[in-house]
């Protein structure tokens, strides 16, 4: 029983360690002013402006056409792939879950560093998808590779 | 005689209920048959109509073909997914649910038609036909003979639909592998491509031989240039021509957000239906149309403003539907179970907009435009409604299903395919 407890009290401190690390890693690389949320609130504005008429507004793509955006490693995944993806744009057919998706999706090279970085904040953090933030400064890192 | 009259209509009453009560057997039966012929669909329709799933495919259905023995053929899609054959088989039970009879071939595709004692179908580089016994049934499904071959197919619209006409040839599309053939396809403020390439292969209608093995562009014709992609497509047999139901262009407010709303762009270009005749130009990407100006509007990826007009050569649709519904199938109505102004007229199903977003979402429903002497005839309507399961269901862009290939019964019944669940439906009407 005493096992128990120890392992159960040492479960919950590692957790909450854990949450507050989540929490507290998008404010330690300040992807944007008020952190994860303000992050996620802006990029929310972006993927509005800029992705949701392909990947709709619950980011369920369209059926054949637009891949969908939840839990696929190509979101959940590889930071610099996803960034990659959305500088470059995407011009191969995509299979996630046994379906294929073939629709071109266009270069966003008209987004700031920072509206990137909010946008893939929001989609890894929207649609039941949970993953860490994406800073501004990944964004430029990886767009400074594709000059 | 009062006595005897009132017997005589209370007759038919009193024999059924006799029936239904002494005969326990031949009333389960009767129930049977009363269900199988009852709504159980959800589907909304005019007075008179009812509609049956006749078969939960648990498979990709597109077009379908009906013999006129009943035998049905489905065109499936095939994903890792969804494996499994490209070819479906059906026949009718006594039940009025359709059995899966056999399953062959393993090329993904749309196209599907019976003519001639063959069965047509396509592959999204090719087309095949296998020979059909008396009954109806392909003779040896290993033995598909290649019709066309080599066909371009891009990274969108790769489905090559098929018709037949009545003098030997074959209509296949070939869709444009572009939104709007811009240098940088569907890239915000790119510009068209100075004489779309795409239009030399792709971006309108092919004709070929029905009989002939192995042809490739250089033995098939342009039949008609100017359509981004065509997936309905029927031919009338009232004025012996080809009828075709194109996708209009995608996301104008996208690419030209300081020229048009989210809310133009959702409603903007119209989905047009066109009779074409050999050589005729329907002007993508050039030109789209626009159903409130009523007039072909000048791309802006080549020039447009939103009123200056376009080519005046190129042809007018014969009617134009609300934008993006994805118009996936065309049936002229020639059957005689249907009610007289039916005849002649066309069935249209809508798969359903995305493009409409982050407006509300449209479409999933079949539609009929009635025709009179060749030529529409007043407004079109919708004929059956509710394949979603409920209006937000379709405003959301997440249906429950969505109608994509049409058929016609020899008995005059309508079949529409449901390309998202794999459930076909079978609608008749019964005065």
């Amino acid at each position: 029983m005493k096992k128990f407890y120890c392992s159960l009290s040492l479960l919950i401190c590692l957790s909450t360690t854990i949450l507050y690390a989540q929490a507290k890693k998008p404010v330690a690389k300040k992807p944007a002013a008020g952190g994860l949320s303000a992050s996620v609130a802006a990029g929310k504005k972006v993927y509005t402006l800029y992705c949701l008429t392909c990947h709709q507004a619950d980011g369920g793509g369209v059926p054949n056409m637009n891949p969908p955006l939840i839990n696929t490693t190509y979101v959940l995944g590889d930071k610099n792939k996803i960034i990659q993806i959305v500088l470059k744009g995407f011009n191969e057919n995509v299979e996630i879950n046994g379906d294929t998706y073939t629709n071109v999706m266009p270069a966003q090279v008209s987004l700031t560093d920072q509206e990137v970085a909010d946008v893939l904040t929001y989609v890894r953090n929207s649609f039941t998808n949970k993953a860490s933030a994406i800073s501004a400064a990944e964004v430029k890192k990886v767009r400074a590779t594709l000059k | 005689m009062k006595k005897k009259q009132l017997l005589t209509s209370f007759l038919p009453m009193i024999v059924t209920a006799v029936i239904l009560l002494v005969a326990p057997k031949i009333r389960s039966d009767f129930y049977k048959a009363m269900d199988s012929s009852q709504d159980n669909t959800g589907l909304k329709l005019p007075s008179g109509f009812s509609a049956n799933i006749i078969a939960e495919t648990g498979a990709l259905p597109r077009h379908i073909a009906v013999a006129p023995n009943g035998l049905i053929y489905l065109k499936s899609n095939i994903t890792k997914r969804k494996p499994g054959n490209a070819i479906l088989v059906y026949k009718m039970g006594a039940d009025g649910k359709a059995v899966r009879v056999s399953g062959f071939g393993n090329y993904i595709g749309t196209g599907i038609y019976i003519k001639s004692g063959y069965l047509y179908a396509s592959s999204n580089t090719e087309v095949f036909r296998y020979k059909l016994n008396a009954a109806y049934e392909v003779i040896d499904t290993a033995k598909a003979e290649k019709i066309i071959t080599s066909l371009k197919m891009g990274p969108q619209h790769e489905t090559k639909s098929l018709v037949l006409d009545n003098s030997g040839n074959i209509y296949v599309n070939i869709g444009a592998y572009s939104n709007s053939c811009q240098v940088k396809d569907r890239e915000k403020g790119s510009l068209g491509q100075p004489g779309c390439p795409i239009l030399d292969s792709a971006g309108g209608i092919w004709m070929f031989k029905a009989d002939k093995l192995n042809q490739t562009y250089k033995d098939g014709v342009r039949y008609t240039t100017g359509l981004r992609n065509v997936v309905g497509l029927d031919w009338n047999t009232e004025l012996n021509q080809l009828f075709v139901m194109q996708h209009g262009r995608d996301q104008l407010h996208d690419i030209f957000p300081d020229m048009y709303t989210t809310k133009e762009s959702a409603l903007l270009p119209a989905e047009c239906m066109y009779a074409l005749k050999k050589g005729d130009n329907a002007g993508w990407p050039y030109i789209y149309y626009d159903e409130f100006q009523h007039k072909k509007i000048l791309a802006p990826e080549y020039g447009g403003d939103k009123k200056k007009e376009g080519d005046k050569s190129i042809i007018d649709p014969v009617v134009a539907f609300p934008g993006h519904l994805a118009p996936n199938g065309l049936l002229f109505y020639t059957g005689n179970q249907f009610p007289e102004r039916y005849k002649n007229g066309a069935f249209i199903a809508f798969h359903g907009s995305w493009n409409r977003a982050p407006e509300p979402q449209a479409g999933t429903f079949v539609v009929f435009q009635p025709f009179k002497n060749g030529k529409p005839f007043g407004e079109w309507e919708i004929f059956a409604d509710n394949f979603s399961g409920s209006p937000e269901k379709t405003a959301s862009g997440r249906p429950d299903h969505k109608p994509c290939g049409l058929a016609q019964g020899a008995d005059g019944s309508l079949y529409v395919t449901d390309d998202l669940k794999g459930t076909i439906y079978r609608i008749s009407y019964k005065k």
